[in-house]
């Protein structure tokens, strides 16, 4: 068996039509803000794409700011909508335990160097934003909340979040949702949900690296981070990365995620790793998830030892917990459902995409139990 | 075999788990962190304990093409290494902690758990050789005395001597920095790590102030007469003669030397070079890395620090305690410290100076 890659949360094969348009467009001349002929054409395909990504979001085109990556898009959201905010007083920032650290990390900052208050919304055991908390917070403190930012799954169980009900109860106040690993995988419409802004990312659909989106209400204008040639409403400066957005647009276009599929493998997989390892458990088992995504825990283990054996046994997967000078830090996420931090630090992450086949799942049955085994004897050394 | 490769970031480990690898090895590089709150960048040359040295390790990983982790081992070194340097500094001992940290963390927690995770042993760069004899393993010195480091190394039992490959042994520390140019490894030039890793600043008697306190208490003399004052007893060394400020000069003016750190009474005893002249040492803790040393009495070596020079003496084991006598007196001698003996090149055994005569 060569390597069995289950880490298409992390980033994903770009697909064929991907890199054919993206080295298409690279050998195309002309800055799309140019105004003359090879300006202009260039427009016109960057302008297409933004249109197909539009419609796969359930959004306005020109309600469609691209930035370099998601982690940017969700900086220019959370930072833009707080300062937004704080011009008529508010100077709350709500978040959900269980964001990443993309929108985490600006919120801490917007606490450090803006003397902005977060707060944080629990999760259930099950890691579903706790909806009850949000409603007493909203009917408390409601006139005082800049924005509401949860993201629309978690990247590190899958577990899909009520984002409807989310705005819903936010009636007036701005709700941005980071949608980054949902997008392309189920059902999604940021009109349909009513959010203020939403954010995407092309390379975890089959698209290329550095390319995200922010989908932000038209009209709206926010401060922007980056200053210069007044590029995408003048809240993200910078010419336009043409490959790379056509190149997105494409593998939108290809509609190549076979949810069914995925989520049958992954459940098929999920269910027998429970059956060989007894006490293994699934994070967020009870509860809708994204079809490619399973975090198991397995008790007694540490998970960069098993990310060892598993990588030497040429599986990847992941701890999907952020890390810290590449030290694994107990997850955030699993603390938020009620881990401690040691059983937070004994889960894996792992990823299906459409690459993945019956066969890969059967080989790495064959050769979990050995690295359990193996696993628990180097925490018990 | 498959090996794990301790890689501090330096280019000594580097370049040893590239020869593992070329040797045929089955070779993963991890790096140890054992800082809790990692410093940015290295200052000065303490290499091994910044979040940069982990990217220089991570990076030689990746030219050499192995597979490479990072093991949190903060907690363990700071329970085993960093508190015992500073429990033994306040019970008046001055600890070696890189022995310590080889005992307790190299080839103890991370031996141990490759062990467990189906490995063979532990790859590192230090400047030891191993030889197999019919004794088994035996410990030895590095070709290159100037960098030799089998004293840091003699803390490790036959077992764990057993798991420890040493691949620069061999070698002069110039070819291994020509060697690490010509593998294409960024950190051939990469200043030598040196004093202790985990106090930044390399000033000890500082780091210890900010964290033991600093009371002022008496220098006496032999008579246990008060001539002076110090700031702190741990930042005295046993053969001290400097920085003293001694307010009563000697009868007839010559110098004093520390002679011995008393922790309960807070006072620090000054003497005679005479007084200071050592010829019989007690070590606690003995530890073999080879045959078990007996009571019968044998020639050999003894060296009291990392770089220092081998005396000659004779040495046996009393049931409790290894003893060296010297052949000649040496100045100047803490307990804490460790006394290594050598049988020519070969390391016999290590102990910790609980007494000294």
């Amino acid at each position: 068996m060569n390597s069995v890659y289950l880490d298409h949360a992390a980033t994903t094969p770009i697909l064929a039509d991907a890199l054919s348009a993206f080295t298409a467009q690279a050998s195309k001349l002309g800055n799309p803000s140019s105004l003359h002929t090879q300006g202009r054409a260039t427009r016109k395909d960057l302008e297409d794409a933004r249109e197909s990504i539009a419609k796969a979001a359930g959004c306005l085109s020109s309600e469609i700011i691209f930035t370099a990556s998601g982690t940017e898009a969700n900086n220019i959201a959370l930072k833009g909508l707080f300062w937004l905010g704080r011009k008529n007083g508010r100077n709350v920032v709500v978040i959900s335990a269980i964001e990443h650290h993309a929108i985490l990390d600006p919120a801490n900052w917007l606490v450090e160097h803006e003397s902005a208050e977060v707060i944080e919304v629990p999760v259930t055991k099950s890691g579903v934003v706790d909806l009850k908390f949000l409603s007493d917070l909203i009917s408390k403190r409601g006139d005082e909340i800049a924005v509401i930012s949860v993201m629309h799954s978690n990247n590190e169980t899958g577990v899909l979040q009520p984002i409807a009900e989310v705005v819903k109860l936010a009636g007036d106040i701005p709700v941005h949702s980071d949608a980054v690993q949902s997008f392309g995988k189920v059902a999604l419409s940021y009109n349909e949900l009513g959010l203020f802004a939403m954010t995407l990312s092309a390379h975890k659909i089959g698209g290329p690296l550095g390319i995200g989106v922010l989908i932000l209400r038209r009209a709206v204008e926010i401060p922007a981070l980056l200053h210069g040639g007044g590029q995408e409403r003048e809240i993200r400066s910078g010419t336009l990365n043409a490959p790379a957005i056509v190149a997105f647009a494409a593998a939108v276009s290809a509609k190549s995620y076979d949810a069914t599929n995925i989520a049958k493998l992954r459940d098929d997989f999920a269910q027998k790793v429970v059956a060989q390892i007894p006490d293994a458990f699934v994070n967020g088992a009870d509860v809708d998830r994204l079809p490619g995504i399973v975090n198991i825990t397995f008790p007694r283990t540490e998970s960069d030892t098993l990310l060892l054996l598993l990588d030497s046994e040429k599986v990847s997967c992941s701890t999907g917990s952020a890390c810290s000078a590449g030290v694994h830090r107990p997850s955030h996420v699993l603390m938020a459902m009620g881990h401690d931090d040691i059983s937070a630090q004994s889960s894996l992450r792992f990823s299906f995409g459409p690459s993945n086949t019956a066969a890969e799942v059967d080989y790495v049955l064959s050769v979990l139990p050995g690295v359990i085994q193996r696993g628990r004897a180097a925490v018990a050394s | 075999m498959k090996l794990i490769a301790a890689m501090s970031g330096g280019v000594d480990s580097a370049v040893a788990a590239a020869r593992a690898v070329e040797a045929g090895h089955d070779v993963i590089g991890v790096h140890l962190a054992l800082a809790a709150n990692p410093q940015k960048y290295r200052s000065g040359a303490r290499g091994c304990c910044t979040i940069e040295d982990s990217h220089d390790a991570r990076r030689a990983a990746d030219v050499i093409g192995i597979p490479f982790y990072i093991w949190d081992m903060a907690q363990e070194f700071h329970d085993g290494v960093v508190e015992n340097f500073l429990s033994e500094y306040s019970a008046g001992r001055t600890p070696n902690p890189c022995l310590r940290c080889n005992e307790k963390i190299k080839f103890a927690a991370v031996l141990d758990r490759a062990r467990a995770m189906g490995f063979d042993g532990v790859v590192t760069g230090h400047y030891a050789n191993t030889r197999e004899s019919e004794n088994g393993k035996t410990l030895h010195r590095a070709v290159d005395h100037s960098k030799d480091q089998s004293y840091v190394l003699a803390v490790l039992t036959r077992e764990q001597i057993d798991g420890a490959i040493f691949p620069l042994g061999d070698t002069e520390k110039v070819d291994i920095r020509k060697e690490a140019e010509a593998r294409g490894l960024a950190v051939a030039q990469k200043p030598d790590s040196h004093d202790i890793c985990f106090v930044p600043s390399g000033d000890n008697a500082s780091w210890l102030h900010d964290r033991l306190g600093s009371e002022v208490g008496p220098i006496v003399d032999q008579d246990g007469k008060k001539i002076g004052e110090h700031k702190g007893a741990y930042t005295y060394t046993i053969g001290q003669r400097k920085g003293l400020g001694l307010t009563v000069p000697t009868a007839d003016g010559s110098p004093r030397f520390v002679l011995k750190i008393e922790p309960v009474t807070n006072t620090v005893v000054v003497g005679s070079r005479e007084e200071l002249a050592i010829s019989k040492i007690w070590g606690e803790r003995a530890i073999w890395c080879g045959p078990d040393v007996t009571a019968d009495k044998k020639r050999g070596f003894v060296q009291i620090r990392a770089h220092g020079s081998a005396l000659d003496c004779t040495y046996y084991f009393d049931g409790s305690n290894l003893i060296a006598e010297l052949d000649e007196p040496l100045l100047g001698l803490a307990t804490g410290q460790a006394m290594v003996i050598y049988d020519g090149d070969r390391v016999v055994g290590s102990a910790t100076i609980c007494q000294t005569e």
